[in-house]
């Protein structure tokens, strides 16, 4: 069953293709990663399933229905650029933010009270927005994303300015709320968080698909056979002889890439024969990071 | 529709309980209060200290007889003027008035003396003048051997009797009064308060796009339910202001007037200045009461009614230009200011055209521009005092209703497109092509 089901969207502006025949489906419950770097149609690509703007052509399905103006209630979306009344006192700002998205006044005050006493924040009630610091209004701003529980939320660079401390806690309730059963849309550019968090990720540049797949299909399909083998003591002369590509040599290891018809068995098999001292054998995968960086590149030329 | 409300009541509740807003409201007409009742201070008092004037008038020409004012005491005295000056270097007097004798019965010119180191105060120096003016009037009169009931015979009191002739409706030369002076007051009020609620709409929409909340908005309502829902809270605020005011001010002034014992026809009085009272009291208590009368006899179960409809029809359609405006301008202000006076020329015009309009309300101008939308949201109301005529009124209700639709549409087209952008602001020409945006 899929939360949300993109089939050939298209967005054009008057100078620009800002998504271009985009296609993926976010699976209930998981956390999904929309990566792309700036300006390659994230934002346009999540005003889009927000109601914001409308697609040219294309079809979106939430929760296997064509997305209506009902659903905004189904969706909890934290932008980029947060942004809170400055004036007002954080308790009046949930309040209406929640009934924004169709909490009833009691019903709101209800899981607002539930959900400050969570963050251990419910004396700032009365506080200004204003006089918060910026790692705590981002934890308001994380409450009027997720209060009305939707099935669906987005959330567009939510570390981005939180401390250690702070960003953790976010990533804590992301995987409650996912446990819960919501699905999260997490847009970034940040590859290290995606690998640690995202399950599924789709890979957009100006507006085109590069990328889309689980994330461990993804870097199996993207490996290169490199293997890393940690030893003690000296490495025997006849290493050299077997028939693996020796990439790298240190004091204490050594990276071989194997060949196509080599498995990691064949070599773990060899370097035990020729008596090396093994401390540890992994293989080198590689980071989203690298992957994204390659093909971004690569398509951008 | 329930979003607009709870947009509506934030826009509302926010400002209500805001400090500056709820002094302002309470303030005003205490302040206004305290500004006319410091006026009146000012001009009733003059000087306050009692003054004991010596009046040396040798041939008699005011028949001992000079009264002025309370804190002004005079003393006929025949004592040669050196002797008196002895008195006031003694500072037993302020002063010492002496009245020369009339040499030419017919003379059309007069000169009293004040001998005194200090001047006379300005109002001092007008009852005076007045006071033996009317002693000179008189001694003129009884030398030319002229009656006063025959003089009073000389002067005729002019004034134009209107009489309709179709419509059967009795109407004086003070209806024009009233109605120029209802008809200004609203004109002026129905421009201030648009321009000013408008821009507190511009404002509240820039505030949204600067701290950037507007995504979050927007992502749970639709554009044009967020800026009507502004724009009728702000437009409620207004009322209530307006409401509050119009409640406070007799309120405070009956009090004030209780409590300082300021009579409000000291107020009147005032711009009369030197006349001798009885007439004052004689015509402006006529006047006043034919005032009321005219006030009442006003058409106000379709004055008060329409005029609201214009002002809301007006704050319509120029608060949501102000918000498409807002949301077109970037993080500064001042950047508002070229995007703004395109909207600000019509309602200006229509100011001015109004202010016309109080002079001669059926003049081509004044009943072609109270036809045309925008400009008739003022102009319109200005004349209505003046009675005009159905079928007008018919035609500048209908066409500003449509009008102000039209440019509702057209400023959330606007609207919708601005928020979502940022940077610099926009030119013109984008505006226009973000109107035929799809989607």
């Amino acid at each position: 069953m899929n939360v949300l089901s993109l089939q050939n969207v298209v967005k054009a502006y008057s100078n620009h293709i800002a998504v271009n025949d985009v296609s993926f489906d976010v699976k209930a419950g998981s956390i999904f990663g929309l990566l792309g770097p700036n300006g390659a149609g994230k934002t346009s690509l999540i005003r889009i399933i927000t109601t914001i703007t409308a697609a040219d052509s294309g079809k979106i399905y939430l929760n296997g229905h064509p997305l209506n103006h009902l659903h905004p209630n189904e969706i909890g979306y934290m932008p980029e650029e947060r942004g809170l009344y400055k004036k007002m006192k954080v308790g009046e700002q949930l309040l209406y933010l929640a009934q924004l998205k169709g909490l009833s006044n009691k019903d709101a005050k209800i899981k607002l009270r539930n959900w400050l006493e969570k963050f251990e924040i419910l004396s700032w009630w009365d506080k200004k927005i204003g006089d918060l610091s910026k790692g705590m209004s981002q934890k308001v701003q994380f409450i009027a994303t997720v209060v009305h529980d939707p099935s669906l939320i987005i959330l567009d660079e939510p570390f981005s300015g939180l401390d250690p401390i702070n960003a953790n806690l976010i990533k804590d309730e992301i995987y409650q709320l996912k446990e819960k059963g919501a699905s999260i849309l997490f847009s970034t550019h940040r590859m290290e968080q995606v690998e640690e968090i995202c399950e599924d990720i789709v890979l957009i540049n100006k507006g085109k698909i590069l990328l889309y797949g689980g994330v461990d299909k993804i870097k199996n399909d993207f490996k290169e056979h490199l293997f890393s083998v940690k030893y003690n003591g000296r490495l025997p002369e006849t290493i050299s002889d077997h028939n693996y590509l020796i990439v790298n040599k240190t004091a204490n290891e050594i990276v071989f890439k194997a060949g196509v018809d080599q498995t990691s068995n064949d070599l773990l098999r060899n370097l035990i024969n020729s008596h090396v001292n093994i401390v540890s054998f992994n293989e080198i995968m590689p980071s989203l990071n690298e992957i994204f960086i390659k093909i971004v590149e690569s398509n951008n030329e | 529709m329930n979003k607009i409300w709870l947009v509506t009541q934030r826009e509302y509740l926010t400002r209500v309980k805001n400090k500056t807003f709820i002094l302002t409201t309470l303030l005003t007409p205490l302040g206004i209060l305290v500004f006319m009742a410091a006026v009146v201070l000012v001009m009733s008092t003059g000087s306050d200290k009692a003054k004991v004037i010596n009046v040396y008038d040798p041939t008699n020409l005011l028949e001992n007889e000079l009264k002025t004012r309370d804190n002004l005491t005079f003393n006929f005295s025949n004592e040669s003027l050196e002797a008196q000056k002895e008195l006031y270097k003694e500072k037993k007097i302020n002063g010492i008035l002496e009245i020369p004798a009339l040499t030419d019965s017919l003379a059309s010119k007069y000169v009293y003396k004040y001998h005194s180191d200090d001047q006379l105060a300005m109002d001092e120096n007008f009852a005076i003048e007045s006071a033996i003016g009317k002693k000179i009037r008189n001694y003129k009169l009884k030398k030319l051997n002229i009656d006063s009931n025959t003089l009073k015979n000389l002067d005729t009191d002019v004034s134009a009797e209107p009489i309709t002739i179709l419509a059967d409706k009795k109407i004086s030369s003070i209806t024009t009064i009233v109605s120029s002076v209802l008809g200004g007051v609203v004109g002026y009020a129905m421009f201030f308060i648009i321009l000013f609620y408008g821009m507190q709409v511009m404002r509240s929409v820039m505030e949204e796009k600067i701290n950037r909340i507007v995504e979050v908005l927007i992502s749970s309502l639709k554009p044009f339910e967020l800026m009507m829902g502004k724009v009728i809270g702000v437009g409620l605020v207004g009322l209530t202001q307006i409401g509050i005011w119009l409640i406070l001010m007799p309120l405070i002034y009956i009090i004030g007037a209780a409590l300082f014992g300021i009579n409000p026809d000291s107020m009147g009085a005032m711009n009369t200045g030197n006349l001798p009272m009885e007439d004052i009291a004689m015509t402006s208590q006529g006047k006043i009461g034919q005032i009321f009368l005219e006030v009442k006899a006003m058409n106000w179960w379709l004055i008060l009614p329409l005029t609201l409809f214009y002002f809301l029809a007006g704050y319509f359609a120029y608060s949501a230009l102000f918000a498409a405006i807002g949301s077109a301008v970037g993080e500064d202000i001042n950047e508002a200011n070229s995007l703004t006076l395109p909207v600000m020329m019509p309602l200006m015009f229509s100011m001015y055209i109004g202010i016309s309009a109080v002079n001669a309300p059926d003049s081509s101008l004044a009943v072609w521009s109270s036809m045309i939308p925008l400009l008739s949201s003022i102009v319109m109301p200005v004349r209505l005092p003046f009675d005009p005529p159905w079928w007008q009124i018919a035609i500048s209700v209908v066409s500003l209703v449509i009008f102000s639709i039209f440019l509702v549409w057209l400023a959330a087209r606007i609207y919708r497109v601005g928020i979502l952008m940022y940077g610099k602001k926009a030119s013109f020409k984008e505006l226009s092509k973000w109107i035929f945006y799809k989607g």
